[in-house]
């Protein structure tokens, strides 16, 4: 009798102790030193001297492959955008192509997929008043210099997308909006 | 009892006519209150949304004023000719139109030549009555018995439940009285026939060696599966700090996983999406509609829970949402960690997400569909090296490496390689 209570209550604890299916916290680790990175990472919460690493950079410091923007974001700013800044990129098959891509993922949600302004949000009423891009006065240079610094309700859309991208974008817009003047 | 219940005639007509009276009357003083031109109220409200609502709300200040009531405080006429042409009217020297410019900082608003005086009647009177009301009221009342049946079906069925199990036991002892008070004799307890088993196992050297196996090779299985969980999350769903849906965002709204884990197609991690891109929309979204639900730590969180969650960004970003302005003030929000890759294995998102093609949720499992995030798959060597022996590579448009990749598929055997065949296997792909 001894023995085989003493194995059962063995069992039982050992069970209950290790198998702990808790989902809100981590499993066993063995040698956690070979999990948690030395350097530091992105996103982490200690850094330098105990800061964040992922702070902004230091003011006027360009990151490498970044060209600096040199329209204010005011409306002068955008008025002269809106008549001087040209697209430094070829107009290609390739370029509208990651350009429809790019506007998928960061445009179409509120401006729709054919840029008349009826995105999934515009539909659901979470984003009302998206213009149609037909009933706008825009150029690249406009488009190019919104999507930098936003205007009224958009945000600026800079820090998700590369100079590349946001003139891909641009080029898509001008024939979304070509489409839709048609 | 049937002269009780029948009313005599004259008496059934005349409740009949006076319920009838009183319903119509009701419905009558209802119609009375909200005496609201639908129509006009309906095309003044498309109007409204489509054209101004990108600025303006009625009830607070946005990136122009409140529109609510505004023909309380301005005249319909002037209103027309600051909403045909604003700049024509501030350049005819209008005091008003000057003043309210100035206050708003200089920041223009567009002209509407194309709306007729018609369609601006319709829009003031759509921001003097406002939106409809009785949709909202029935859409409330739907709820709450939505809600109401939620609640009583769980407890409907452990009472059932707890009756049947009550007779059951009622029934048993019943019938074992019924076969004792018959002169059967009496059944020996559970205790007394435990100990019969004991001391015959304890005779039996036979169930001894099976027991000892059984007990080996259950604590070996048993062991195992414990050993190779170590350093295991899968499921693993931590509380954070905010109770951001995914479901929400991206299920519902369709918003796509890179606009917000931008850093996926260019670098080794997805990134965690700094306050600004949620401000993009949060900026004009403060409040979550009425319907908006979501499951946070085993509660349901509805509007008046998800507009505090709102606030905590506002907080963390600086936003004051009085003001609309930016406060400066800004303050890291602490999101936790779910998936972890340890330190000594290489893993790059952009290689997976643009090189690769590869959906999000072939790693990251139906994100779309969770309130709050856990981590779908095991992110063992194994689960990694499985999926690089069955995926094909895309060696389309590849020209660069056409040559290996035919030499590749000659050596194997294969029509197009997988990424283990190109490499995918080797140690020092991801451990160096």
């Amino acid at each position: 009798m001894n023995n085989f209570t003493k194995i059962t209550f063995a069992l039982v604890a050992f069970l209950s102790i290790v198998s702990c299916g808790d989902k809100r916290s981590r499993s066993v680790q063995y040698m956690p030193d070979m999990y948690v990175s030395v350097p530091y990472e992105p996103n982490g919460e200690t850094g330098i001297n105990g800061e964040p690493s992922n702070l902004k950079p230091v003011e006027g410091s360009v990151a490498r492959g970044q060209v600096p923007y040199d329209y204010p974001n005011t409306n002068d700013g955008y008025d002269a955008a809106l008549k001087n800044l040209k697209s430094p990129l070829e107009k290609n098959d390739e370029n509208l192509a990651k350009g429809k891509v790019m506007y998928g993922i960061y445009c179409a949600t509120c401006h729709g997929t054919k840029g008349d302004g009826n995105g999934v949000l515009a539909q659901r009423e979470k984003f009302n008043g998206v213009p149609n891009y037909k009933d706008r006065a825009i150029t690249e240079g406009s488009t190019y210099h919104v999507i930098m610094y936003g205007r009224n309700l958009m945000g600026s859309h800079s820090s998700q997308l590369t100079i590349a991208e946001r003139w891909q974008i641009v080029h898509y817009v001008d024939k979304l909006r070509n489409d839709l003047l048609k | 009892m049937k002269s009780v219940n029948k009313h005599s005639q004259p008496k059934r007509l005349l409740l009949k006519s006076f319920t009838f009276l009183l319903f119509f009357a009701m419905s009558f003083s209802v119609q009375a209150q909200d005496a609201v031109d639908t129509e006009r109220q309906a095309e003044g409200r498309k109007l409204f949304k489509s054209l101004c609502s990108s600025c303006h709300k009625l009830d607070k200040k946005f990136v122009g004023p409140a529109l609510g009531n505004v023909l309380e405080r301005r005249e319909a006429d002037w209103l027309i000719s600051w909403i045909k042409d604003n700049n024509a009217l501030r350049a005819s020297g209008d005091a008003d139109a000057i003043a309210i410019f100035e206050e708003y900082n200089g920041s223009p608003m567009s002209s509407f030549p194309m709306l007729s005086d018609k369609n601006i009647e319709d829009i003031l009177y759509y921001t003097t009555v406002g939106d409809p009301k009785k949709a909202a009221a029935a859409a409330s009342g739907a709820q709450a018995t939505v809600a109401v049946e939620k609640e009583a079906s769980p407890w409907l069925i452990y009472i059932l439940i707890a009756v049947i199990v009550v007779g059951v036991l009622i029934v048993a002892s019943l019938l074992k009285i019924i076969s004792e008070l018959k002169g059967a004799p009496k059944t020996p307890g559970i205790a007394s026939n435990l100990k019969d088993i004991w001391i015959g196992f304890k005779k039996n050297a036979f169930l001894h060696v099976l027991l000892v196996i059984f007990l080996a090779l259950t604590s070996a299985y048993v062991g195992f599966g414990l050993l190779s969980g170590v350093g295991v999350d899968k499921g693993y769903m931590p509380i954070q700090e905010i109770a951001f849906s995914h479901k929400i965002h991206s299920g519902d709204n369709k918003i796509d996983c890179q606009y917000c884990h931008s850093s996926a197609k260019h670098s080794k991690t997805s990134g965690i999406p700094s306050a600004n891109v949620c401000m993009n929309c949060h900026k004009n979204i403060s409040e979550v509609s009425e319907d908006t639900k979501m499951d946070y730590n085993g509660a349901v969180y509805g509007k008046n829970e998800l507009d505090k969650e709102i606030a905590k960004l506002y907080d963390a970003a600086g936003w004051d949402p009085e003001n609309l302005e930016y406060t400066g003030e800004t303050k890291p929000i602490k999101w936790v960690r779910v998936h972890n890759l340890p330190d000594f294995a290489y893993f790059n998102h952009s290689q997976h997400v643009t090189v690769g093609g590869q959906k999000c949720q072939t790693c990251h499992g139906p994100v779309e569909t969770m309130d709050e995030v856990y981590q779908f798959s095991p992110l063992t060597m194994g689960w990694c090296i499985d999926c690089h022996k069955e995926t094909k590579v895309d060696v389309n448009g590849n020209e660069y490496y056409t040559k290996i990749h035919e030499e590749l598929s000659k050596k194997y055997g294969v029509e197009t390689v997988t990424v283990a065949q190109l490499g995918g296997k080797e140690c020092g792909k991801c451990h160096y």
